[in-house]
């Protein structure tokens, strides 16, 4: 064996050689990075493409296409106001009612729950994201919303006659609403906002919670003081993420939203929002009506990546490095 | 940790300290309160995302069953007031759809994945491919069908293909993400031992990376995957309609389970809603088995890791 | 291929030569982590490095094989001269570098495969894949390890104790037939018993590699090492940052029984106590 070694030429086979071998490493390299960059690429076509198609409707309606009220395809009148008000309000009421369970959920888990309930909390958050949306739109269309109808009319015989109450729960009330379309928004942005708000939980240093409790903190004196003030950036990432993920959600909301076109501040009247218009109407659009609804996207995808880049930014401040799922 | 219910080993008293303020009786009152209602809303926000969870699986299945029969699997799709069940081409479409998104999100999303991971690590393009897969995640879905209309349709027509298009958009920056956290999760010692014995950096990732993440990366494209075949707002304007079975992938409208449970619910026929709730537990049944193999696939990690 | 004529570099006196720095220094951005190292490695010799914590000799230590190639920031000044060859010149290709170089690592880093896949990994990636059979036999062999693990090769590297794992991947490392040996304190991460066995299988592997170690143990390299070079750590001028020198590099006796420098002397003695 020495001798072997030593017979070798010392050196001469080091020189870059295998020419091939190179070149695989090379091509790997360049063929990953290209796959990578397609990313890039994705989106960039997005907004080109999506922008070319639905140009003859901003074209035709100018800046009235996001401030006028108007949309009647019929009359060539394209104003999207009232789905981007819809869109917006539907979000922002399932965001306050999800907020609050979310962060219940979240704290079960990490905190509170006996040690053999941690893993089935996690589990039931997954599991009420693996529901398919339009299964939630079923449901909601099919049984909820019929179970709901007399309770909500007797809010609205009620409360609703009261003034003031009378804008926000008067009638008349319809079976599919914005209530309804919040409400099964809520369902569905909880395990998102959840499993964000539990990373944001789990970075809390565990000394700094021992810390609360060997003060003698209740449990949640100890939540309040340690978990809460160190969560604040993530938990505004979380919500940012989860009304990100609301706005853009389609088939559920267009199935109980109702489809009517108007700006209204009584939760019990059904609206519209800017995916549920494009779900419910692109099928028999054609012309400038396609156009539009392609520019709705357009409005659409524009309004959610500002939200989503807020919420990244914010949560990479806050040290999270991805936006979960 | 239970500052409620202490409890005091009785062996050796100890005269010198008195400790009666630690029954939980002496916690003042309002703190006491306030610990209580925490913990009963703690509970109650879960029980109120159960409750919905538990109704929901409870009538899909219980509806669902009325639905199924040898008909629902083999037979086509029946007009709307029909009160037939057979819903053979959905399925046959979801599994077409869904597969043909997995072959090209996947392997494109891990290859990327790799770059993150393996050359671009903390460099510039790397920072930003992450930050615009993290964007990528929050465009809507159907913002995605209307890209796949109008970059693909609008040229080459309606297909099982196109819906794959914008399903696999759609999993691209989700099987990224999970990726890159998955080959993360390697350690370096590895990559060190294999390049120690002169191996090129593309050898050493085929061939000790991959291999060591490789049942992360099943689970997280396994959870894509399920994601992908519940979604219907990007199949909306990409496959068409179709009542009967097509197997090709690349001509012809088609349609998957999602649009058929869609169409049912805006329906006012009682047949239709039938097939909805039909299509519904089939569909939960395909996405709940990718889900749990997924997890099937990380539980076998871990004890690998540990053994 | 024939090498270049501006590759060689003029014979160096007796005793054989394995490796010898020039002027070799490394840099961490713009940190002198180690500065002006000149030495000598004997061929089919065990030469250990020793210093206290921090003093470079790990970094020293992958100059040879060129891992430090792989910290992003790092930077070799200076010549490292194998053979005939310069390490660091253009023309080298680092991968052809390492396979003559092996290096066997501080923690066992079997890959999670089996205990024949880990022998066989290198031979495969080299294509010295006829007798594979034979050449991972072999190499457990030489690594003392055929005995325990003959009944279990396809069973899981990871299942294997420390020391066993630490003989794996020095049996993976000579499978594809070095030249040279770099250990980067093998034994840091073991009991004493599969140290003991580590450094008589070092003993026999002398004969056939010449081996470099890196350890942090007084008594390890006095007991297992030939040569031993001692680095130091010295304040640079800007204050807080510190850079690794060697101050000693003699045969392992002289070294422990008549240290030239003062600084050696008060290492070892405050070492032995």
């Amino acid at each position: 064996m020495t001798a072997k070694l030593a017979e070798r030429p010392a050196g001469a086979d080091l020189v870059r050689s295998g020419i091939r071998a190179q070149a695989a490493n090379s091509s790997f390299a360049f063929v990953v990075r290209a796959a990578a960059v397609s990313v890039f690429v994705i989106l960039v076509l997005i907004v080109v493409t999506m922008t070319r198609e639905a140009w003859p409707a901003f074209w035709h309606s100018g800046l009235g296409f996001v401030t006028g009220t108007d949309w009647s395809p019929s009359a060539d009148l394209y104003g999207a106001l009232p789905f981007v008000y819809g869109t917006m309000v539907s979000s922002l009421m399932a965001l306050v009612l999800a907020l609050p369970v979310s962060i219940g959920i979240a704290l079960f888990i990490n905190e509170y729950a006996p040690r053999r309930l941690r893993a089935p909390g996690v589990y039931l958050v997954d599991l009420l994201a693996a529901i398919p949306s339009v299964v939630y739109g079923l449901w909601g269309v099919l049984v909820l919303g019929p179970f709901l109808l007399p309770y909500v009319q007797k809010v609205a015989d009620t409360i609703g006659t009261w003034p003031v109450f009378s804008a926000v729960f008067g009638g008349p009330v319809g079976l599919k609403s914005m209530f309804l379309a919040a409400l099964i928004l809520t369902i569905m942005i909880v395990p998102i906002i959840t499993s964000i708000t539990r990373e944001v939980f789990d970075t809390v240093p565990a000394d700094q919670k021992a810390a609360a409790v060997a003060l003698g903190a209740t449990r949640w004196e100890m939540v309040r003081g340690a978990v809460f003030p160190h969560s604040r950036n993530g938990m505004v990432a979380a919500v940012l993420l989860g009304l990100g993920r609301a706005m853009g959600e389609t088939i559920a909301v267009a199935l109980v939203i109702g489809s009517t076109a108007q700006i209204t501040t009584r939760i019990f009247a059904p609206a519209d929002s800017m995916a549920a218009v494009i779900a419910n109407t692109f099928g028999e659009s054609s012309g400038v009506n396609r156009a539009a609804l392609i520019g709705l996207g357009v409005v659409l995808f524009a309004m959610t990546i500002v939200v989503n880049m807020a919420g990244q930014f914010v949560a990479r401040r806050s040290g999270r490095k991805g936006a979960g799922t | 940790m239970s500052v409620e219910t202490p409890t005091r080993p009785a062996a050796a008293p100890l005269p010198t300290y008195d400790a009666t303020d630690l029954v939980g009786a002496r916690l003042s009152a309002p703190r006491r309160y306030k610990n209580r209602v925490a913990t009963a809303c703690v509970w109650a926000s879960v029980i109120l995302a159960l409750a919905p969870l538990a109704l929901v699986i409870v009538l899909v299945v219980k509806n669902g069953l009325d639905a199924m029969g040898v008909e629902f699997f083999t037979g086509n799709i029946p007009s709307t007031r029909s009160a037939a069940t057979g819903m053979g081409p959905a399925i046959v479409g979801t599994l077409i759809v869904t597969a043909a998104a997995t072959v090209m999100a996947v392997p494109l999303g891990v290859l990327a994945a790799i770059y993150l991971s393996e050359y671009g690590r903390d460099g510039k393009v790397a920072a930003t491919v992450r930050f615009l897969a993290g964007v990528m995640t929050g465009v809507p879905s159907i913002v995605m069908g209307l890209f796949v209309y109008t970059i693909w349709v609008l040229n080459f027509g309606q297909s099982a293909f196109a819906g794959a298009l914008a399903l696999a958009c759609l999993m691209l920056p989700v099987v990224i993400r999970s990726g890159e956290e998955m080959l993360r999760l390697v350690p370096d010692d590895l990559r060190n031992a294999s390049l120690a014995l002169g191996t090129r950096k593309s050898r050493m990732i085929r061939t000790v990376v991959v291999p060591s993440a490789l049942p992360g990366l099943t689970s997280g494209s396994l959870l894509a995957v399920a994601r992908a075949a519940g979604e219907t707002a990007p199949l909306l304007f990409t496959i068409g309609a179709i009542q009967t079975f097509n197997p090709n992938l690349f001509a012809g409208t088609n349609t998957v389970l999602p649009i058929q449970i869609y169409n049912g619910a805006l329906s006012p026929f009682e047949g239709a809603h039938t097939r909805a709730w039909g299509a519904a537990l089939a569909l939960i049944a395909i996405v709940l088995v990718f889900t749990f193999a997924a997890r099937l696939v990380t539980a076998r990690l871990s004890t690998d890791r540990h053994r | 291929m024939t090498v270049p004529a501006a590759l060689h570099v003029p014979p160096t006196e007796a005793p054989p030569t394995a490796l010898a720095t020039e002027g070799l220094g490394v840099y961490y951005g713009d940190w002198l982590a180690v500065d002006d190292i000149t030495l000598q490695v004997p061929r089919h010799h065990i030469t250990a490095f020793i210093g206290p914590s921090g003093c470079g000799k790990s970094t020293l230590l992958r100059c040879f094989n060129r891992m430090n190639d792989l910290i992003a920031g790092a930077r070799v000044v200076g010549r490292v001269t194998y053979g005939d060859v310069d390490l660091y010149d253009d023309r080298i290709d680092p991968v052809q570098v390492r396979r003559r170089i092996g290096m066997v690592f501080q923690r066992p880093n079997p890959f999670p495969k089996s205990v024949y896949d880990n022998v066989a990994y290198g031979l495969r990636v080299h294509a010295m894949t006829e007798d594979l059979d034979d050449r991972v036999e072999d190499a457990l062999r030489r690594a003392a390890l055929w005995d325990d693990v003959k009944g279990a090769l396809k069973k899981s590297a990871l299942a294997l104790s420390g020391g066993q794992q630490q003989r794996l991947c020095i049996a993976r490392t000579i499978a594809v037939e070095p030249d040279i040996v770099l250990m980067d304190e093998p034994c840091s991460a073991l009991d004493p018993i599969a140290t003991g066995r580590i450094e008589d299988l070092m003993q026999e592997l002398r004969r056939d590699y010449t081996i470099l170690i890196v350890t942090h143990n007084m008594q390890q390299a006095a007991r297992a090492s030939d040569y031993a070079a001692f680095l130091t750590t010295e304040v640079d001028g800007d204050g807080d940052r510190r850079r690794g020198k060697l101050v000693e590099f003699a045969a392992t006796n002289e070294l422990f029984t008549h240290p030239q420098d003062p600084r050696t002397e008060n290492y070892i003695t405050g070492r032995f106590g």
